[in-house]
């Protein structure tokens, strides 16, 4: 990149405002792609979506159309799905298997055809090409990782490994996993995929935004309030679970001023949790969180069960394209399609060893919070395709992000937190690492 | 009235913005559902795009309601269009599939759906009460705009 444009993007990015150009001008939506989906690892998914040899499924990393593939080694490969010959996808969106090792993916055009690993088997009419001429097979994304059971790519063959990128953002994986007695998790429940028109950094910046739900779910907290009371144990009801979610909205400011924002120098940030529902957070004096925890006992013992326990975390953010809920078991994976045209997709997840009745809960919170007919999100999908309308305006300029602003405390291992609960804070350290990928 | 009359009834009570007197077309015991899945079995284990007993229905109603339901105010303005009624089971409840057409419109966004539906109908005081509608999106599995209209 030439130096004039590199400190034309650097003016772009204050330490308390951003120019609207960032959401809404296409150019620096494809610098995006090329250089912070193109470098940065990417979540893609969790290994229980690809348990056996052959398993596979497709997703997006940025714009690129991949395949997710359990390999003969019992490692994940990650390919781009598109034909070495004419550049048609060779797999169908969707997840399946190929069951065994001499399955193949064939491409629909030419009949090309691809193994487990990408490796180019067999090419009609090959007599017609050049003898070594042929193409090796689908492009590999050069780097793949899980770390516990999540799984991870980057686009680039160079690059921080994935510990440091994740940093001190691994507590949070830890602490959705550590939760599952015997660590068992599966995706499960079924796959919520919305599409917003507005650009992606907007949800990643609303999931840490904990000054907005008091306006924006106003309507969901105001009606759940009012609903009938939620039933005592042994007495509840199906709507108690989204009524009690709603109501906790609509926290008190000096709950979401005290809950805690945290960030990382790769732009990860996680918020401490506002919810005080013993019906929700695996409290003491319910009957089924009671069996949970005599479970997690059994696997990690008391002390270790209480710890993890009382690790209090809502959402977590993972630079640039994941947002999850550890303690819900809720995970969001967003799609860039265009600047101001976004999918996310919602994961589900079930703690294998755990109460049936805990998955139950953890669907229908799907349902009333990350739901595409839920009264929650749809609020909050209104509100960032009016933004981008209105950050489409030339008129203005800049956008501010300066709550706390100065006031920011320094913490161990590059960590930064906000002064209080709701300070912008995490806006600023995602512009930080969004300046520093388009940068390199 | 038939079951045919009653489906349309109930259509223009959404197109014309009863949505009080809708929800009063529903038993206390209903279920209102729209799965998330193709042929989707369960609504507990599985994900809904929308799964409301009558307490979140009316719930749902009251919130369209509120003055700050910023995706539902204004109300999208909609055509469900009704069809292909066919009774399929007549007991204690009518068990009845139909097609079902919208169009929906807000903030210059005009969006299509289209259904398969089912309902239970139960005869209270001589009229048709809803004990149970499914609402089967052909594209529930798609990447869907967030939904903020009843069907």
């Amino acid at each position: 990149m030439a130096p004039h444009e590199l400190e034309r993007l650097a003016t772009l990015v204050r330490t308390d405002r951003v120019h609207r150009s960032v959401y809404a001008d296409p150019a620096i939506f494809d610098l995006e792609m090329e250089r912070v989906f193109g470098r940065a690892w990417l979540v893609l998914g969790h290994e229980s979506q690809v348990r056996a040899p052959g398993d596979y499924f497709t997703t997006r990393m940025g714009r690129e159309p991949v395949i997710v593939i359990k390999k003969e080694d019992q490692t994940v490969g990650v390919l781009i799905n598109r034909c070495a010959h004419r550049g048609s996808m060779v797999c169908a969106e969707g997840s399946g298997r190929l069951s065994t090792p001499g399955e193949r993916f064939v491409c629909p055009y030419h009949g090309w055809s691809y193994d487990r690993a990408g490796i180019l088997q067999a090419v009609p009419f090959a007599s017609g090409y050049e003898k070594g001429k042929l193409p090796a097979g689908l492009k590999a994304v050069p780097r793949v990782k899980t770390y516990r059971g999540f799984i991870f790519a980057s686009l680039s063959a160079q690059g921080e490994d994935l510990e440091t990128f994740l940093g001190p953002a691994r507590a949070s994986f830890d602490d959705f996993v550590d939760r599952a007695p015997g660590g068992e998790l599966e995706v499960a429940g079924g796959v919520f995929k919305h599409a917003y028109n507005g650009n992606w950094k907007l949800m990643l910046e609303n999931h840490l935004d904990g000054a907005h739900p008091a306006w924006v779910h106003a309507s969901s907290v105001a009606v759940a309030r009012a609903a009938p009371e939620p039933g005592k144990p042994g007495e509840e009801h199906y709507y108690d679970i989204a009524v009690r979610q709603m109501r906790q909205n609509g926290a008190p400011d000096a709950v979401w001023e005290a809950i805690g924002m945290w960030t990382t120098p790769h732009g990860h940030g996680y918020m401490g949790d506002y919810h005080d529902d013993s019906r929700l957070v695996a409290g003491l004096g319910n009957p089924v969180f009671d069996e949970y925890r005599k479970r997690l006992i059994k696997h990690v013992g008391e002390k270790e069960a209480d710890r993890i326990l009382r690790v209090t975390l809502w959402n977590t953010i993972i630079y640039p394209n994941c947002s999850f809920m550890s303690q819900f078991r809720q995970l969001r994976i967003i799609h860039p399609i265009a600047v101001d045209r976004s999918v996310v997709y919602t994961y589900s997840f079930r703690m294998k060893d755990a109460p049936a009745q805990m998955f139950r809960d953890t669907v229908a919170f799907a349902n009333v919070v990350n739901g595409t007919g839920s009264w929650v999100l749809t609020d909050d999908l209104e509100v960032y395709e009016r933004l981008q309308r209105g950050l489409s305006s030339g008129e203005v300029d800049w956008v501010y992000i300066g709550r706390g602003h100065g006031l920011d405390v320094e913490e161990p291992n590059g960590v930064r937190r906000g002064a209080t609960g709701t300070s912008e804070i995490f806006m600023r350290a995602q512009f930080a690492a969004w300046l520093r990928y388009l940068s390199q | 009235m038939k079951v045919d009359e009653f489906l349309y009834h109930e259509a223009r009570l959404l197109d014309t913005g009863q949505l009080e007197a809708w929800l009063e077309l529903f038993t206390e015991d209903a279920t209102y559902w729209l799965p998330l899945e193709r042929d989707q079995k369960d609504p507990l284990e599985t994900s809904s795009i929308i799964h409301d007993d009558r307490t979140l229905l009316a719930l749902r109603v009251k919130q369209a309601r509120h003055p700050r339901a910023h995706a539902r105010l204004p109300l999208a303005r909609t055509v469900h269009q009704v069809g292909n009624v066919v009774v399929e089971e007549a007991n204690d409840e009518v068990r009845v599939s139909s097609t079902l057409q919208v169009v929906e419109f807000r903030n210059e966004k005009q969006r299509l759906y289209g259904a398969l539906v089912e309902h239970r109908l139960r005869l209270v005081n001589g009229s048709f009460k809803i004990a149970h509608k499914r609402v089967d999106l052909v594209n529930s599995e798609g990447e869907l705009d967030g939904i903020a209209i009843l069907f």
